[in-house]
C-alpha cells in the first residue's frame, strides 16, 4: 500500500532506556528457556539410548519409542512390526517422533514459549527485540508453522497408539506404571484436544454456530480446554519425561514396578 | 503523602524525563497524579484524557515501561517509596509530553472494508442468533486505546514494518467482521494475510496481556483469522473433502471485491466458501430435514431417561 | 506577525463527534454535501461512550404492544410534560428506524430468542425498550457510526482517489468562534489542540453537537470536554437556549476517592440495606422524612431494619425516599458542617450484610469499586454526594429540522446540546435514541439548507482577526491566572450554589460570584506555547462554560417551582402555570445574558388524547383543559 503511515520528520520519544519496567520481566522466559532446554535435552539422550525403554512383565513402553519399529525392538515391544533397520541414528519411534516434534514446535502456544525465551523476540512485552529485522511468520522458513493442522491430525493418530499402549499394559495386571501411563494419556489426549486447530475444526471455522448445534457444544467444550493450552503443554511435557523415566527405572532394575493386583 | 514521579517531558526535537513530588492520596490512580501536576506544577503537561473510567481508552500511556490506561493504574499497586515513572507510547512519533500521533491506527483502520451490509436484507429485517454474535461482540468491545498496537513488537521494535502491518486492533476488526453472521464479504482472511500483515504475528501474545478489555486478541481473533487462512491454503482434509463430496462441482464463487489498491493472490480463491466446506457440508443446517426421525409417542419415556 | 490560519471550504460542518454529530455528518455526506466533522479529542472518543444502559426504541420485539404512542407517553411524563411535544413525537416515531439503520452499518446488538434486537427494561418506560449491548451501548453506538464514515470515505476512495474527498474528520480540534455573514452563518474558526494552529472552515450550514455542560460541576460523570461550547457558540452567534435550568443529578454519586469522583452509585445499594450516615455516624435519614410521607417511613432503625426482612409488617427505612429528597438531605447534611472531608456523606453496606451478600447482591458495583479505585464496599462505606450526569436544556431548535432558534440562520442543533425534547427531566435510554433521530435530522435539514443557497455567505476578515486575537489572548497574558484556580473556583460556585437543591439566596450570590469570576476569565493566562497545551485548552474553554453557566444560574432563579431536575427548597411543588413556560436565554452584544419567558407550544389534539384526563389535571391548569 502506498499510504504514509506517519508524518515525515515525526519522531518517537527519545527516551535512553531500553526498557523502563521495574518488574523481574526476565524471569518467565529465563523459566522457560531452562525447562524447555533441559526437557529437550533428557529427551534427545534417551531417544538415542536405545535401551531401556520397555517392561515386557507389564507391557510398559515408554511414549518416546513408541510404536517401536527396528529391527532392535527387543521382544514384544514391537506391535506394528519392524519394517526400520538398527542403525544408532534411527530412533526406535522414527515414523513419529518427528510429528510430534513438528506438532509441538508448530503449537500456538510453543510458540510464543520460545519466540520469547529463545529467540527474544520479543524476550517480554514492551521489552527490545533482540533483532533488527523482522519478518514474523511471512517467509520460508517460519512460513512453515502453519503446518500446524497436518501435524494435529498426526498427533491425533499418535495419541490413539499412546492409549492403545496404555491399554494393553493392563493384560498383565495393575501396578503403579499402568496409573503414571495412562495418566500421560489422559493429559496427551487433553493437550491434543486443546490444541488451536482442533478448536478451528470444532467449530471455530463455522459463521453460524446456530446451524450446528453439535458442532457449537463441541467448539464450547474444546474452547475451555484450549484456555488451558499452556498449561496442558507443561504438564504433558512432565507425565511423558515422568513416564519415560519411570519405564527406564523398572527396565534398568533400579526399583521393581509397585504392584496392586498382579 | 508526597511520593516521587518522573515524568517525560519533551516533543519530536528530543526531551528528558524530569522529577515531580507530588501528593497522593488514597484511592487515587496515575492520571489523577498527572492532573494534580497540570493543576499545581506543569499546567502544560500534555496528557490525554476523556471518561477517567476506563470506557473511552484515550489515557494510554507507559507506567514504568508497561503500557497501560492511567486511569485504571491505581497508586496502591506501587511501594509507598517506589518511583513511578511515566512516560509516551513507545510505538508512536511523540506530539508533546504524554501525547502521541496515533495516526497510524486511523489510517489501518481505514484500510479495512468494511461491514458489507447482505443484499436483499432491509433495515429491521436483520435476524441473528445471540451465539452467533457472541464472538465479533467480544471484539467491539474494544475501546481503541491502542495499547496492543503499541505493545506489538513488530511495530514496536521495527518502524519499517509499519506499511505492511496493520496490527491487533485491525486484526480483531478483520476477525470481527469475518464472523459477523450477515456480512457479505468473504474474503476477510485472504485480505488479512495479503494485505494487514497477519504473518508478521508470532504470536508472542504481548497485545492479549496488555488489553484493558480482556479481550483474547490472540486466542480468539488472530490463531482463528490464521486457521482460516490455512483452511483455504494449507488443509489436505479440506482439499479431499471438496474432491469427495463435490463441492468443486459448484459454481464458484465470483471473487468479492477488493479495494482498489489491495490485490488478491488466486491461490487464495480455492473455496467457494468462507471458513471452507464442513465435512458434512457447509449447506446442510442441523437437525437435518429431510431424515424422517422415529420420534417416541408423546408421553413414552425418552430413551436417554 | 502576521498568523497563518489554515483554510477549508465545506458545505457541512459538523461541531462534536459523538453519536450526534456522526449521525448528522453521515447524512450530511448521504446529501452529496462536503462535509467536516470537528472532533475536540480523538475520533471515537466522544462522551457517548459512557452511554450503558441502551437506546431507547418502540419497536415491540419484547412486547408486541409496546409502540411509539405508549413511547411518546413515557418521555413526556418523564419531562413532566414541558417536553416539545413535537421533538417526543418525532423522537418516538423514528427511534425504531434509527436503530434498525445501524444494523445495516454493522452494529451487533444482543439478540432475542428469535434473532430480533433485544430489549431491556428501564425505569420510566412502560415495556422493555432499550436495545442494548451489555453495558456498553454507548461504545457500540458510536464504533459503529465511525465505522460507517470509514466506509462512506472507502467509497469516495474509491470514486476519487482520496478518501477526504467527501468527508473529513478533524479530530483534537476546538472550535472557538462561529462567525457570521449578516445573519447567516459562514464559518466556523478554531485551532489544532495538537499544534496550536489555527483553522478557519468555511460553511454555509453547521451543525452544533457538543454535548453537555457537566464540566462546570465540581462533581459530575462527564468528561473534560463537557464544557459547553455548543451552548455558547450557538448563544454568541445569537441563538437562544432553553431550559438551562434543569440539569439531571444523580443523589448518590461517589465523591471520593478521586478516581472514581462522579461515577453513580446504583440506587439498589440503598434498596438492598445500605444506609446514609454523616460524619458523626448518625444515620441522618430519619430527620429527614416529609409530613407527607411519615406514614410509609419508619421512625427508628430498629423498625427500618426489620423492613428488609419482614416489609408487610414494618415500614421503609428512609434511605428509600425518592430520588430529590434524599439529595436534599445529603445536602443539608453537608452544609450544616456534618459532611465528609471531600463533602459526601457515607454510604455503608460493609456494616450492614456479610461480604458475601455483598459480592452476590451488587457484583457490578462491587466490581466496579475494586477495579477502578481499589475500594472494597464489603469492608469501608462509600462516600457518596449528588452528581451531575445529563443536560436537559440546550439550544433553542426547531423540532422538525433541528434549525436554531433566534436570528441566526444556517445553525443546527442536535443531540445534548439541543433542547426541548427531554422537557425537565430525561428518560435512561432516551438520550441515545435522541442522538440519532435528531442527528439524522440536523444532518438532511443541514444539507438542504446548503443547497437552498444562491451564493455561499463570506467571511470578514477583520472577524477573523478578532477571532484569531482573542484565541491567542491567554497565551500573551503569561502573568495571567491559573485556568486550573478558575475551573475549580467556578465548579465550586457551580455545585454549592446551582446543584441539586437550589435556594434564592444561593442563586442571587452564585451570580454574584458568576460576575467575579467574568472579570477574573477575562484575564486568564497560560504558559508553554501552542503545541498541546492544556493549559491554554482550559482558559478558553472557561469563557464558555462561565456564560452557560450564568444561563443556568439565571434561569434556575426565575423558575419559581419545582420539576424534574430543577429543584428549589423554597418552592418545592410543582406549579401547572410553570408547566407553561419556557425561559429562553439570550446574549446580547455586550456579552451580557439575558432571560425571557416564552409560552411552550401546545399539544396536538391527538397527542393529548393519548392520556387520561385524571393524569393531565396534575400537569395543565385548569384553563388549559377545558
Amino acid at each position: 500500500m502506498t499510504t504514509t503511515v506517519s508524518r515525515p520528520g515525526a519522531k518517537r520519544a527519545a527516551i535512553a532506556a531500553r526498557t523502563l519496567r521495574t518488574d523481574r520481566w526476565w524471569l518467565a522466559p529465563l523459566i522457560t528457556f531452562a525447562g524447555l532446554s533441559a526437557w529437550v535435552l533428557y529427551a534427545t539422550v534417551r531417544v538415542f539410548m536405545h535401551k531401556w525403554y520397555y517392561v515386557p512383565d507389564y507391557h510398559y513402553l515408554t511414549p518416546f519409542y513408541s510404536p517401536c519399529l527396528t529391527d532392535r525392538c527387543i521382544e514384544g515391544s514391537a506391535e506394528f512390526g519392524t519394517p526400520l533397520p538398527s542403525f544408532w541414528l534411527i530412533p526406535e519411534a522414527a515414523f513419529t517422533l518427528p510429528f510430534l516434534l513438528l506438532f509441538r514446535l508448530t503449537c500456538y502456544y510453543y510458540r510464543k514459549a520460545y519466540y520469547r525465551a529463545f529467540w527474544l523476540s520479543p524476550p517480554a512485552c514492551a521489552v527490545p527485540d533482540a533483532h533488527a529485522k523482522y519478518t514474523g511468520e511471512t517467509r520460508f522458513p517460519l512460513v512453515f508453522q502453519n503446518l500446524h493442522r497436518y501435524a494435529f491430525y498426526a498427533a491425533t493418530i499418535i495419541s490413539v497408539i499412546n492409549t492403545w499402549d496404555a491399554i494393553r499394559s493392563f493384560g498383565t495386571g495393575f501396578g503403579l506404571g499402568n496409573v503414571i501411563l495412562s495418566a500421560n494419556v489422559v493429559m496427551l489426549w487433553a493437550y491434543t484436544l486443546s490444541c488451536h486447530s482442533c478448536r478451528h475444526i470444532a467449530g471455530g471455522r463455522l459463521k453460524h454456530f446456530s446451524k450446528h448445534p453439535v458442532r457449537y457444544r463441541f467448539w464450547t467444550f474444546v474452547s475451555k480446554l484450549n484456555a488451558r493450552h499452556m498449561l496442558l503443554a507443561w504438564v504433558t511435557l512432565g507425565t511423558l519425561a515422568l513416564t519415560d523415566f519411570y519405564v527406564m527405572a523398572l527396565a534398568a532394575g533400579w526399583w521393581p514396578d509397585l504392584r496392586f493386583i498382579s | 503523602m508526597s511520593r516521587h514521579f518522573r515524568v517525560w517531558r519533551g516533543d519530536s526535537s528530543g526531551g528528558e524525563i524530569r522529577d515531580y513530588d507530588v501528593d497522593v492520596n488514597d484511592g487515587e490512580v496515575v492520571l489523577d497524579i498527572i492532573h494534580r501536576i497540570q493543576a499545581t506544577q506543569a499546567p502544560d503537561l500534555a496528557c490525554r484524557w476523556n471518561c477517567k473510567a476506563g470506557k473511552c481508552g484515550s489515557c494510554s500511556m507507559e507506567i514504568n515501561g508497561k503500557p497501560r490506561l492511567g486511569c485504571m493504574t491505581r497508586m496502591s499497586t506501587f511501594e509507598e517509596s517506589e518511583t513511578v515513572t511515566i512516560t509516551p507510547l513507545r510505538a508512536f512519533p511523540v506530539i508533546r509530553d504524554l501525547v502521541t500521533d496515533v495516526s497510524f491506527n486511523y489510517t489501518k483502520a481505514r484500510e479495512t472494508p468494511a461491514f458489507s451490509p447482505p443484499e436483499g436484507l432491509a433495515p429491521g429485517e436483520y435476524r441473528m442468533q445471540q451465539i452467533d454474535v457472541e464472538r465479533s461482540q467480544e471484539f467491539r468491545k474494544c475501546i481503541e486505546c491502542f495499547l496492543c498496537q503499541n505493545t506489538c513488537h513488530v511495530v514496536r521494535d521495527h518502524e519499517e514494518n509499519k506499511e505492511a502491518f496493520s496490527g491487533p486492533r485491525s486484526f480483531i476488526r478483520a476477525a470481527e467482521l469475518d464472523m459477523h453472521p450477515l456480512d457479505a464479504r468473504s474474503d476477510r482472511k485472504e485480505y488479512a494475510q495479503a494485505n494487514q500483515g497477519l504473518g508478521y504475528c508470532n504470536i508472542t501474545k504481548c497485545c492479549s496481556e496488555v488489553c484493558p478489555e480482556h479481550i483474547k486478541i490472540t486466542d480468539n481473533a488472530i490463531i482463528p483469522l490464521k486457521e482460516r487462512v490455512v483452511d483455504r491454503r494449507y488443509d489436505p482434509l479440506v482439499w479431499l473433502g471438496r474432491k469427495i463430496f463435490r463441492r468443486d462441482q459448484l459454481a464458484e464463487a465470483p471473487p468479492a471485491g477488493v479495494a482498489p489498491d489491495a490485490h488478491l493472490d488466486v491461490g487464495e480463491m480455492l473455496s467457494t466458501q468462507s471458513g471452507g466446506p464442513s465435512p458434512f457440508g457447509d449447506d446442510q443446517t442441523f437437525p437435518l430435514t429431510d431424515i424422517t426421525y422415529q420420534h417416541p409417542a408423546p408421553g413414552s419415556p425418552s430413551r436417554e431417561g | 506577525m502576521k498568523e497563518r490560519i489554515e483554510r477549508h471550504l465545506y458545505d457541512v460542518v459538523v461541531i462534536g463527534a459523538g453519536g450526534a454529530g456522526l449521525r448528522a455528518a453521515i447524512e450530511a455526506r448521504l446529501a452529496g454535501k462536503r462535509t467536516a466533522i470537528i472532533s475536540k479529542s480523538l475520533f471515537g472518543k466522544a462522551h457517548t461512550v459512557m452511554a450503558e444502559g441502551g437506546a431507547a426504541a418502540a419497536m415491540g420485539n419484547a412486547n408486541s404492544r409496546d409502540n411509539w404512542m405508549v413511547h411518546f407517553r413515557d418521555t413526556m411524563r418523564g419531562g413532566k410534560f414541558l417536553n416539545n411535544y413535537r421533538m417526543a413525537e418525532l423522537h418516538a416515531k423514528e427511534a425504531p428506524e434509527r436503530i434498525w439503520e445501524l444494523e445495516t452499518y454493522g452494529a451487533l446488538f444482543d439478540r432475542t430468542p428469535d434473532g430480533k434486537i433485544s430489549q431491556r427494561n428501564f425505569g420510566g418506560h412502560e415495556y422493555p425498550r432499550l436495545a442494548h449491548v451489555g453495558d456498553r451501548t454507548g461504545l457500540e453506538l458510536i464504533r459503529t457510526l465511525q465505522q460507517k464514515i470509514v466506509s462512506l470515505q472507502q467509497e469516495d476512495f474509491a470514486e476519487t482517489g482520496n478518501y477526504e474527498s467527501r468527508i473529513r474528520v478533524f479530530s483534537e480540534t476546538t472550535i472557538t468562534e462561529l462567525l457570521l455573514d449578516g445573519d447567516r452563518v459562514a464559518a466556523a474558526f478554531g485551532y489544532y489542540r495538537e499544534s496550536g494552529e489555527l483553522i478557519l472552515l468555511e460553511a454555509p450550514a453547521i451543525v452544533l453537537a457538543t454535548g453537555g455542560v457537566g464540566r462546570s460541576y465540581k462533581v459530575t460523570s462527564n468528561s473534560w470536554e463537557y464544557t459547553g461550547d455548543g451552548h455558547a457558540l450557538a448563544l454568541r452567534a445569537g441563538a437562544t437556549l432553553i431550559n438551562m435550568e434543569f440539569l439531571q443529578f444523580h443523589p448518590t454519586g461517589m465523591v471520593w476517592p478521586p478516581s472514581v469522583k462522579g461515577i453513580l452509585v446504583t440506587e439498589s445499594v440503598r434498596g438492598d440495606g445500605g444506609v446514609l450516615r454523616n460524619s458523626d455516624q448518625k444515620r441522618f435519614m430519619f430527620d429527614y422524612v416529609p409530613d407527607v410521607f411519615r406514614k410509609q417511613y419508619a421512625d427508628t432503625e430498629e423498625e427500618a431494619d426489620r423492613w428488609y426482612t419482614d416489609p408487610d409488617n414494618n415500614r421503609r427505612p428512609p434511605e428509600l425516599l425518592p430520588r430529590d429528597e434524599v439529595a436534599r438531605a445529603i445536602n443539608s447534611e453537608v452544609k450544616a458542617g456534618r459532611g465528609t472531608k471531600s463533602g459526601g456523606v457515607f454510604l455503608d453496606v460493609s456494616t450492614r450484610m456479610p461480604a458475601e451478600t455483598i459480592t452476590r447482591r451488587l457484583p457490578s458495583m462491587y466490581h466496579q469499586f475494586k477495579e477502578l479505585a481499589d475500594v472494597d464496599i464489603t469492608k469501608e462505606p462509600m462516600e457518596v454526594g449528588p452528581t451531575c450526569h445529563y443536560v436537559m436544556g440546550g439550544v433553542e431548535v426547531d423540532p422538525d429540522t433541528a434549525a436554531a432558534a433566534g436570528v441566526v440562520r444556517g445553525l443546527f442543533a442536535a443531540g445534548e446540546v439541543s433542547g426541548g425534547m427531554h422537557g425537565s427531566n430525561r428518560l435512561g435510554g432516551n438520550s441515545l435514541s435522541d442522538l440519532l433521530v435528531f442527528g439524522k435530522r440536523a444532518g438532511e435539514h443541514a444539507s438542504a439548507y446548503a443547497e437552498s443557497l444562491d451564493k455561499r455567505p463570506k467571511v470578514r476578515t477583520a472577524d477573523v482577526e478578532a477571532a484569531a486575537g482573542a484565541a491567542l489572548a491567554p497565551l500573551h497574558r503569561e502573568s495571567g491566572e491559573n485556568p486550573y484556580t478558575l475551573q475549580q473556583d467556578l465548579q465550586a460556585v457551580m455545585g454549592d450554589l446551582v446543584g441539586i437543591i437550589r435556594r434564592e439566596g444561593e442563586l442571587t450570590d452564585a451570580l454574584k460570584r458568576l460576575h467575579e469570576l467574568k472579570l477574573r476569565v477575562a484575564n486568564v493566562g497560560a504558559t508553554g506555547g501552542r503545541r498541546y497545551n492544556p493549559g491554554w485548552h482550559l482558559a478558553l474553554d472557561l469563557r464558555n462554560m462561565l456564560v452557560v453557566s450564568e444561563c443556568t444560574a439565571k434561569a434556575a432563579l426565575e423558575r419559581e417551582e419545582s420539576r424534574g431536575g430543577h429543584t428549589r427548597e423554597d418552592f418545592p411543588t410543582m406549579n401547572p402555570q410553570w408547566r407553561k413556560v419556557n425561559l429562553v436565554c439570550s446574549l446580547d452584544d455586550m456579552g451580557e445574558v439575558h432571560l425571557e419567558r416564552k409560552p411552550l407550544p401546545a399539544m396536538r389534539p391527538e397527542l393529548l388524547e393519548l392520556f387520561e384526563y385524571g393524569e393531565l389535571t396534575k400537569y395543565m391548569t385548569d384553563e388549559e383543559l377545558s
